[in-house]
């Protein structure tokens, strides 16, 4: 049997959350289908939930942990009236309303939910390099997750891959337990923001490799070594590190929607008007449809936005 | 929680999971680790649904850094399932309930 619903809210980031917060609030009754446990990014909490300290989300002085701050964004929510359903959505069909959406716990002919209207927030996910062993080194030196796996490398000499905000990050935590973090970036300069690359040059425990790209992965059981691609002279040469951290980059998590709404090149939602997407009463908000910004803050705020606009569309609608 | 659920470390391993007569699932975990609060509830309904058949064991990694090198755990979440004294299947990474009793199913 479908479950019939107002609102649907995919995905359970800081944007979903928040437009949970307000759409229960508004005595809209929003079912949020949260996604599942995961070690990647793509997983309930979305983001923050493999991130250590939140310095620059307002509000909080001393700051707060990653996974503290989205369980209170989930337990505010809750309090609301907000539901949760631990699973992913498999499918979704938006060429008539109400909305179907099928989830993996409900396979079949029936989809799990009818809605009235939906708010899309899956967010994105990290990129991996996509390299020959990569899949299978995770978890044996290769990871997705510095704050869940930096600790295993205690006095190692390990790598980061990336240049923006999010490898810097994960090199400077990583350096409280590595003798030695190289940052291997593609670019001759970092993407990162000024105070990141401040802090990452002065860390004496961190040193950077130009130009470059991570090509092979060495090691038979873990991770011993790899190679690295100067991709402007075409040199190779080996690097003895035991972890090899990932933080390329991010890619939207918008599979399920493609054919079924308007997307850029990149595979990111289009949003006009606020909030709103070609279809009328579905709406997107946070990382799935902005690659600028991708802060907590702001995809709460267009969380907040997604609420609002969708509230407003009900009632123009009367639905 | 569940009265099949024990907390072991470095001194009580061999005796609470080794030792023991029904499959353990050590699951390597620690405070800051946002992966393995999520699937702490999950495994929580395993070891009530499961009760007779396995018992769970907490290994909080920062108490027990001896037992994790030894099982050459390098990234947590890691479940171990511990069967007659053997290690008989292990999983790394927070997966959803079904796909965590996929993975247990054929062991028990």
């Amino acid at each position: 049997m479908s479950e019939k619903v107002k609102v649907a809210i995919v995905g359970s980031g800081p944007a979903g959350l928040t437009a949970a917060i307000y759409t229960a609030r508004a005595d809209l009754s929003p079912v949020v289908i949260e996604g599942e446990p995961s070690s990647t990014s793509d997983q309930p909490g979305g983001q923050l939930m493999l991130t250590t300290e939140i310095e620059n989300f307002p509000g909080f002085v001393n700051g707060i942990m990653g996974p503290e701050l989205m369980a209170n964004f989930r337990g505010q929510a809750e309090r609301f009236g907000a539901t949760f359903n631990t699973t992913k959505v498999s499918k979704v069909d938006f060429s008539t309303r109400p909305f179907k959406l099928w989830t993996n716990t409900q396979e079949g002919e029936q989809p799990a939910y009818l809605a009235e209207s939906v708010i899309i927030s899956t967010g994105a996910r990290s990129l991996l390099l996509n390299i020959d062993r990569e899949t299978e080194l995770i978890g044996h030196g290769v990871s997705t997750c510095a704050t869940c796996d930096g600790f295993f490398f205690r006095d190692h000499d390990i790598a980061v891959v990336g240049g923006g905000d999010s490898a810097l990050e994960e090199a400077s935590f990583l350096t409280k337990f590595a003798r030695s973090v190289t940052i291997i970036h593609r670019r001759k300069e970092l993407r990162a923001s000024k105070i990141m690359q401040d802090r990452a040059f002065a860390n004496p425990k961190i040193s950077f490799i130009w130009d470059s790209t991570v090509t092979e992965l060495h090691g038979a059981n873990s991770l011993e070594a790899v190679t690295v691609t100067n991709q402007i002279t075409g040199e190779n040469s080996k690097l003895n590190v035991t972890g090899l951290f990932v933080a390329i980059g991010h890619s939207p998590n918008t599979d399920i929607f493609k054919g079924q709404i308007d997307m850029d090149d990149l595979g990111y939602i289009v949003t006009k008007n606020g909030t709103a997407t070609n279809v009328p009463g579905v709406f997107a908000c946070g990382d799935v449809q902005d690659h600028i910004y991708r802060q907590a803050i702001t995809a709460a705020g267009s969380g907040c936005m997604a609420a609002i606009d969708l509230e407003k569309w009900l009632k123009d609608s009367e639905i | 929680m569940a009265t099949n659920i024990i907390t072991v470390d470095d001194t009580s391993f061999d005796e609470q999971v080794i030792a023991a007569d029904v499959p353990v699932l050590v699951d390597f975990w620690a405070e800051w680790c946002g992966p393995c609060k999520m699937i702490a509830p999950i495994l929580e309904e395993i070891a009530q649904e499961k009760n007779e058949k396995l018992s769970i064991a907490k290994l909080n990694i920062d108490d027990a850094m001896n037992t994790a090198r030894r099982f050459e755990v390098m990234s947590i979440p890691t479940l171990i399932l511990f069967k007659e004294g053997k290690p008989v299947a292990r999983i790394v990474g927070a997966k959803p309930k079904g796909q965590l009793l996929q993975d247990l199913e054929p062991h028990l």
